[in-house]
């Protein structure tokens, strides 16, 4: 009896809430905002170079589109100087994010899990790659370079003005992201599977090889494609520690900058578009051999 | 045998100073303390995961103190049981034997015998996302029972259980002691584990580690908690 006579009293109070459509639209507004503007600056590269293609063809036959792009991005290839541009960035970028691992492995597993003296200093230093200005790191390869030291390397291996100092150029900023990533994916691991395996008769080395390095491996495939494409990217050091002497030190960027300094915007845009193409592909690919599937690789057959 | 004698831990806001206790060789203690009295610190300093600041533990007869984890030939189930979730089941139950450089016909007969004694032949292939808490407390059981331990080391195994799976953990984990007659060590908060498992429960208070009777008061009021 006091159940029902209570009823009408719970409903009256009952706690409203509204819809959670305004929510999601507002993200997707603000969120949609960005994508828009990165699809826009590539529509305006593209139309730029083949004014056919407009946002209204890019919707009615994105195929049709898509394959403009891809050939007012390979336009450029004709030039023996941007065929080598290409090769020299894809050949230095894929070095930088070899190497950029074989460092950030080892240094982002030490900053993960122990503790040391000057722990927090070592951090701070990692972190000035990132945030100093490019053209700086570039000088400061430069004066390296005229140092004793600098000088004795630059003797066996030639750096400054040479592709070894490119791919230097690049590695010095391109391995602090990858270091970073690294970091934070051993952080994410959980550390007992590797106290575990230590208590099942493994050395630290043999449990970090056996267990933690095959769990990092997204951490891996990350830290390497932004390795790649921070590489890619490079441009104020390279200019400055290598030079953008054509069939030699230029890169792909270098190639945009040479192109625009003499006032060929069509051929800088085109260069651009190349870039645009190289990386998208580059992350297709990792994105395709990361895929779960293909890194679930511990079932037997 | 699990012998420490006058250990001293500390970790965190944990400290334990001059605690002893004996588990006679294949023996089964249960060791109880409300939640945050350093049940799982005593574990990892035994696996020697954590240096103790004083004392000596002997496992097996061996005083193992200063070893490392993997030369104390020990059998550890941490509570979260930590399986190796890049390898498959089998990998996972593999895992010590390879590690000893045991031939591919060794791991395999261990590995089936195991999988036999657990109740997990049909999960060998899996991967270890996706098996539920039983079947992944048994493939943590069985990795740590692998290399044929002297010293079973389980933090909390059937916390996360339904009362089904508990009992059927009893009833695994006394066949468990039954076949290998390895000395185990089992930290728990209930007090239904200490009554069908334990010959010898052990209780965490005030940073020391005193003996206790399965029906005692002090139990009691823990399991209250």
């Amino acid at each position: 009896m006091s159940l029902t006579r209570a009823e009408p009293h719970r409903t009256a109070t009952r706690h409203r809430l509204g819809s959670d459509v305004p929510f999601v639209l507002a993200l997707l507004v603000i969120g949609g905002f960005y994508i828009l503007l990165i699809l826009s600056m590539l529509l305006a590269d593209v139309s730029f170079l083949s004014p056919v293609v407009t946002a209204g063809t890019f919707l009615h036959q994105p195929l049709w589109s898509i394959r403009q792009m891809v050939f007012s991005a390979v336009a450029p290839l004709q030039s023996r100087e941007l065929r080598y541009a290409l090769k020299l960035s894809m050949i230095s970028c894929s070095i930088t994010a070899i190497l950029s691992l074989y460092v950030a492995v080892p240094l982002g597993y030490l900053l993960s899990r122990f503790q040391f003296p000057l722990k927090g200093l070592v951090d701070v230093v990692l972190d000035i790659p990132i945030v100093l200005p490019p053209l700086v790191i570039g000088l400061s390869l430069l004066i390296l370079f005229q140092t004793p030291i600098g000088r004795a390397i630059d003797k066996r291996l030639p750096m400054t003005y040479a592709v070894p100092g490119v791919i230097l150029a690049q590695f010095s900023v391109a391995c602090a992201f990858a270091v970073r990533t690294m970091r934070v994916t051993f952080d994410q691991l959980n550390p007992r599977t590797e106290q575990v395996a230590m208590t099942l008769g493994c050395s630290r080395f043999q449990a970090f090889w056996r267990v933690t390095l095959p769990e990092s491996r997204r951490g891996v495939l990350t830290a390497g494609t932004l390795a790649w494409a921070r590489a890619l990217g490079e441009f104020g050091p390279i200019l400055v520690f290598s030079g953008a002497t054509r069939m030699r030190t230029e890169v792909l960027p270098t190639s945009v900058f040479l192109e625009l300094s003499v006032g060929n915007l069509e051929a800088a845009v085109g260069v651009s578009m190349l870039m645009v193409v190289a990386a998208v592909a580059v992350l297709l690919i990792v994105r395709f051999a990361g895929s779960q599937a293909s890194l679930s690789g511990g079932v037997r057959p | 045998m699990i012998s420490a004698k006058n250990l001293s831990l500390r970790a965190g806001t944990f400290t334990m100073a001059d605690a002893s206790f004996d588990v006679p060789a294949n023996g089964y203690a249960i060791l109880m303390g409300r939640t945050g009295t350093g049940k799982t610190t005593i574990l990892e300093a035994l696996c020697g995961l954590i240096r103790p600041l004083g004392g000596s533990i002997h496992l097996a007869g061996i005083d193992v103190t200063r070893l490392k984890p993997g030369e104390r030939d020990i059998g550890y189930v941490p509570q979260d049981r930590a399986l190796f979730n890049t390898m498959s089941v089998y990998d996972n139950l593999a895992f010590a034997l390879r590690v000893r450089r045991q031939s591919a016909d060794v791991v395999d007969q261990r590995v089936n015998d195991l999988a036999e004694l657990l109740r997990i032949g049909a999960l060998l292939n899996r991967l270890p996302q996706g098996l539920s808490g039983g079947e992944s407390q048994r493939v943590a059981l069985g990795r740590a029972l692998a290399a044929r331990p002297s010293v079973l080391l389980l933090d909390e195994p059937l916390s996360a259980l339904d009362d089904q799976s508990r009992s059927e953990m009893h009833a695994l984990l006394r066949s468990v002691r039954e076949k290998t007659g390895v000395t185990t060590l089992h930290v728990t908060h209930h007090l239904e584990d200490a009554a069908e498992l334990a010959d010898q429960v052990l209780m965490v208070q005030n940073g020391a580690i005193v003996a206790a009777n399965v029906n005692s008061r002090d139990l009691s009021r823990l399991q209250g908690v």
